[in-house]
């Protein structure tokens, strides 16, 4: 399983050292595995409320409803279980984070790349917007975003990606300007490749290690982001629960006592963000040379 | 000095135009704001002559012309749900989110650089690494969720804090205070940690890293081939150089706050900007939403020119090069 | 085990072990030690990078940092045992009996302080001073260094100065309390040539009017050469040739001591081809047994797979090989 002769059997071979973030990983696999199958397994489809039963709302945990159905979790206002209803919104936090992130991911680090591959006006025209986009807070960027482009589920992303290109673009432009004054980029430069071919196949991979690092750090962000918007009633369509608006119904009941509205897919959700952290936090550990013994 | 003010202010002025010019774009120009302005069965005289009061009929450059010229005049028009001229509203509200933001940025400052100096200087103890899981839960959990599970615990089961509101307030040179009054620190407590948990656990990072890095510093063996005591140092040398990392992302972090208070505020209905802003984009309440935007900008370059001016009389190194 | 030196020594090192305790495994960076300086006497501590020279210079003023510790050995500082100290004991022995300077003098001297502040923060680590008494015996450490403006020099920051003007701040502080010895890490290693020379004058002149020792750690042997009244050679941890001066350098019996001098430029004749020693020194982890230098040395045979002892060759030279060169 471990071959330490390439770069990257090794990195596995310490990255597996830290048990923590090792365990973490596994969380991680295991969360995404689960969220994206929800549809093959969960018990109720939480989208459809003709089949929700209206006598079964705000029970609590353990409660065998109607059906005879035993709700493991609860169920919320308006009678869905809320394992199906935390599994189908672990699956739309996943697929936006992960849609989000890859976006904002290509195209930041595309920009990046470019202008330190460029120089010049263009680079400073790029840098300046993006150093202005990111000394403005990015809650606030999405938060304006998603209210004047309205809810669903690809306006949030478009939020979340103009909200956090800019880290990849700014990561993306200090590693490929260190690289670009290497001489393997005026070498490829000097053979009849297209700039194109040297930004994408020369210059982009050796930027890889800290665009990875933000990448796994701004998925993690995209979710909680999500989540907050969705809290605050920005994010998501009513018909689509996810994660953060099934939190926000719950706060009302747990007031009065009604805790596991709110609580479980906090739980889930805290998970999820948590595993990714470490896993990005190790990753970064191991990329910094200034922490080599 | 004078020409670095100057370019830095020329610099500002120029950033807050871009702001100005995609805040316009943004809220005005996305969407038709005359369906928010008047009812849709009114007759077709009263729409024109509206659109025309507005000068929605102008083209686009002459509407920013229009909306920049009323910017530079502190005219921000009324607010369509509250009737009242926002700039007024926005005055009304800044104190509680500043005393807020202050009182969050401050706490965490105050708690999170001695922890994360702490483990920084022992990186292998247990409490070391208890203090690094308190930082990466601090970055992990949303902001609303700590809210909700404080006010669970503190003002529902416990009973010792209120879950919402400002309580009692002093007022000093015509401003509301809260932190003056016994039940004003009550009702601060738990939005304050709230917002902090985030700062926290930033803060701790940053102190830490810089801590490993000056621990393996030349100077520090040098300061401690003198017979420094380790407390002389850390306070002496060591504090005095992560100090710059962390003047600069206190400031910096200061504007990011205010700007998180959105989410804190609306969970403990604390009567600040966050909370107005939300009631505006869900209200559409365009004029506020402008004003709310623009007042943010503001504030972000102020920081930001601020930050700069603290940090090169922090570092030496930039004074001079500067000068 | 004679030491060359005729006067009771102030600084006396036996047996000395420092050793790295590293997830690779044990590093033997210092692995038996033992030399001594008397009063207003310089030692030459000579050797590549990774022989165990600057290790042996932090452990005598006890700055080890974990995973490393000294393991065995004494350090005996005007006849009071350094090792094993309390670490607050030591703290009062450092900086007021024994001092300690480095190689780059843009790294020793903290970059967001005045120097005054660095110098006062030396000072009233041992000492209660007044504020006064502060600025004038800071201004007379400057001067005494040959800082030209010492007043000045006080409200500057380190990045304000040159790199020889910083080097002598830094011995200005080392200079401080009047220790009984300095250590040296290659202070002038960093510097011009010139400025180089200047230094090493006025640190020779200083240690001779103020009867302080000097441990001077340096790779360079012309530097040692014109400063050092001993010479110490250490090879992967231990010494391998100890005697004086012009002696060791004049008639070098350690193979290595030769190579070393061979591979100097200025030594050799002009136009004549520098030799080099042949490979690197061994990576200090599980380091077979047997001498250290036996596969770089032209004249290693089976013998030398046992550990040579240390010899005194009864003429004040101690040496530890088993086929030296012969005696002048």
């Amino acid at each position: 399983m471990t071959d330490r002769s390439t770069p990257l059997g090794r990195f596995w071979s310490e990255f597996r050292e830290n048990r923590i973030a090792l365990v973490a990983l596994w969380v991680v696999v295991v969360i995404s595995a689960l969220a994206v199958l929800a549809p093959l397994y969960a018990p109720q489809d939480p989208y459809d409320i003709g089949k929700l039963v209206l006598t079964d709302a705000r029970r609590p945990p353990g409660h065998v409803g109607v059906g005879g159905y035993t709700y493991w979790l609860g169920t919320d206002a308006q009678g869905r279980d809320l394992l199906s209803a935390i599994l189908y919104g672990l699956r739309i936090s996943v697929q936006i984070g992960i849609a989000a992130g890859a976006i904002a991911f290509a195209v930041g680090g595309t920009m990046g790349a470019v202008a330190a591959f460029l120089g010049g006006r263009t680079e400073i025209l790029i840098m300046r917007f993006v150093d202005m986009q990111l000394s403005f807070p990015a809650i606030l960027l999405a938060l304006v975003l998603s209210a004047v482009l309205g809810q669903g589920k690809w306006q949030l992303i478009a939020a979340l990606v103009a909200a956090q290109y800019a880290y990849f673009a700014r990561t993306a432009h200090g590693a490929a300007s260190a690289e670009r004054a290497k001489e393997y980029i005026e070498a490829a430069l000097s053979t009849p490749l297209s700039s194109r071919a040297v930004v994408f196949r020369h210059l982009l991979p050796n930027c890889m290690p800290p665009l990875i690092v933000v990448a796994t750090v701004q998925v993690a962000n995209s979710i909680a982001l999500e989540a907050t918007l969705s809290f605050l009633g920005l994010g998501l369509p009513v018909t689509e629960p996810s994660l953060g608006m099934l939190i926000a119904n719950g706060f009302q009941y747990m007031l009065s006592g009604r805790y596991w509205i709110s609580i479980y897919p906090g739980v889930a959700l805290i998970v999820l963000i948590l595993a990714i952290n470490l896993v990005g936090d190790q990753i970064r550990d191991q990329l910094n040379p200034r922490l080599k013994r | 000095m004078l020409g670095f003010l100057i370019q830095r202010i020329l610099q500002a002025v120029v950033v807050m135009l871009a702001i100005s010019a995609l805040v316009f774009v943004g809220v005005f120009a996305v969407g038709n704001p005359i369906d928010v302005l008047i009812s849709p069965d009114v007759t077709q005289q009263i729409r024109l002559d509206t659109i025309a009061r507005y000068g929605f009929d102008q083209p686009l450059w002459k509407q920013y012309l229009a909306f920049l010229d009323r910017l530079v005049r502190a005219d921000f028009g009324r607010s369509f749900v509250f009737n009242m001229p926002v700039l007024d509203l926005i005055l009304s509200r800044l104190p509680a989110t500043l005393e807020l933001t202050l009182a969050a940025v401050l706490g965490a400052t105050l708690l999170g650089v001695p922890l994360g100096m702490y483990a920084g200087y022992k990186p292998d103890s247990l409490v070391s690494k208890a203090i690094m899981g308190l930082s990466i839960l601090g970055f992990s959990v949303p902001t609303f969720w700590i809210g909700l599970i404080l006010i669970l615990v503190f003002a529902v089961n416990l009973g010792w804090l209120p879950a919402g509101g400002r309580g009692a307030t002093v007022p000093i040179l015509g401003v509301e205070w809260s932190f003056l009054t016994a039940e004003g620190l009550k009702h601060l407590l738990l939005p304050a940690l709230t917002l902090s948990l985030f700062r926290l656990a930033l803060m701790i990072r940053l102190a830490r890293a810089g801590m490993r890095e000056a621990i393996l510093s030349d100077y520090v063996k040098f300061a401690r081939a003198q017979g420094l005591s380790e407390g002389k140092v850390i306070g002496g040398h060591v504090l005095k150089n992560i100090s710059i990392p962390i003047v600069t992302v206190f400031g910096l972090e200061f504007g990011a706050t205010l700007a998180f208070a959105v989410v804190t505020e609306t969970i403990f209905s604390w009567p600040g900007l966050g909370k107005l802003i939300i009631d505006s984009i869900q209200s559409l309440d365009r004029p506020v939403m402008v004003a709310y935007l623009m007042l943010v900008a503001f504030l972000f370059i102020m920081i930001n020119f601020l930050v700069d001016i603290a940090y090169a009389a922090l570092d030496p190194r930039l004074r001079t090069g500067r000068a | 085990m004679s030491a060359p030196v005729p006067k009771s020594p102030v600084l006396e090192v036996r047996g000395l072990k420092t050793h790295f305790f590293t997830r690779g495994g044990v590093v033997k960076a210092v692995d038996g030690v033992d030399f001594s300086v008397a009063r207003g006497r310089v030692l030459g501590l000579v050797g590549e990078s990774g022989s165990g020279k600057t290790v042996t210079g932090l452990s005598l003023i006890g700055l080890i940092d974990p995973p490393g510790r000294v393991v065995e050995g004494s350090v005996r500082l005007g006849g009071q045992e350094l090792i094993g100290l309390a670490p607050d004991a030591l703290r009062r022995v450092r900086g007021r009996r024994i001092a300690m300077i480095f190689q780059d003098p843009m790294m020793t001297l903290n970059p967001v302080l005045k120097v005054g502040t660095q110098l006062s923060m030396a000072l009233r680590a041992h000492e209660a001073v007044s504020a006064d008494a502060v600025r004038r015996r800071s201004t007379a450490a400057l001067g005494r260094v040959g800082l030209p403006s010492p007043e000045a020099c006080l409200d500057a920051y380190p990045h304000q100065l040159s790199g020889g003007m910083r080097q002598r701040v830094a011995i200005a502080i080392a200079m401080l309390h009047r220790p009984d010895v300095i250590v040296a890490d290659e202070p002038t290693t960093a510097l011009d040539v010139s400025i180089q020379g200047q230094i090493l004058h006025e640190m020779q002149s200083l240690a001779a009017e103020t009867g302080v020792a000097l441990v001077w750690i340096t790779h360079d042997l012309a530097v040692v050469s014109s400063l050092a009244h001993d010479i110490a050679v250490m090879y992967a941890g231990r010494i391998v040739e100890y005697g004086a001066a012009d002696e060791v350098l004049s008639a070098p019996r350690h193979p290595y001591t030769r190579g070393l001098l061979e591979s100097v430029p200025g030594e050799a004749a002009p136009g004549s081809e520098l030799l080099q020693i042949p490979g690197s020194i061994p990576a200090l982890v599980d380091l077979p047994p047997g001498c250290a230098f036996r596969a770089r040395c032209r004249r290693a045979d089976g013998s030398c797979e046992t550990m040579p002892e240390i010899v005194a060759d009864g003429a004040g030279r101690t040496l530890r090989c088993h086929h030296p060169l012969e005696a002048a």
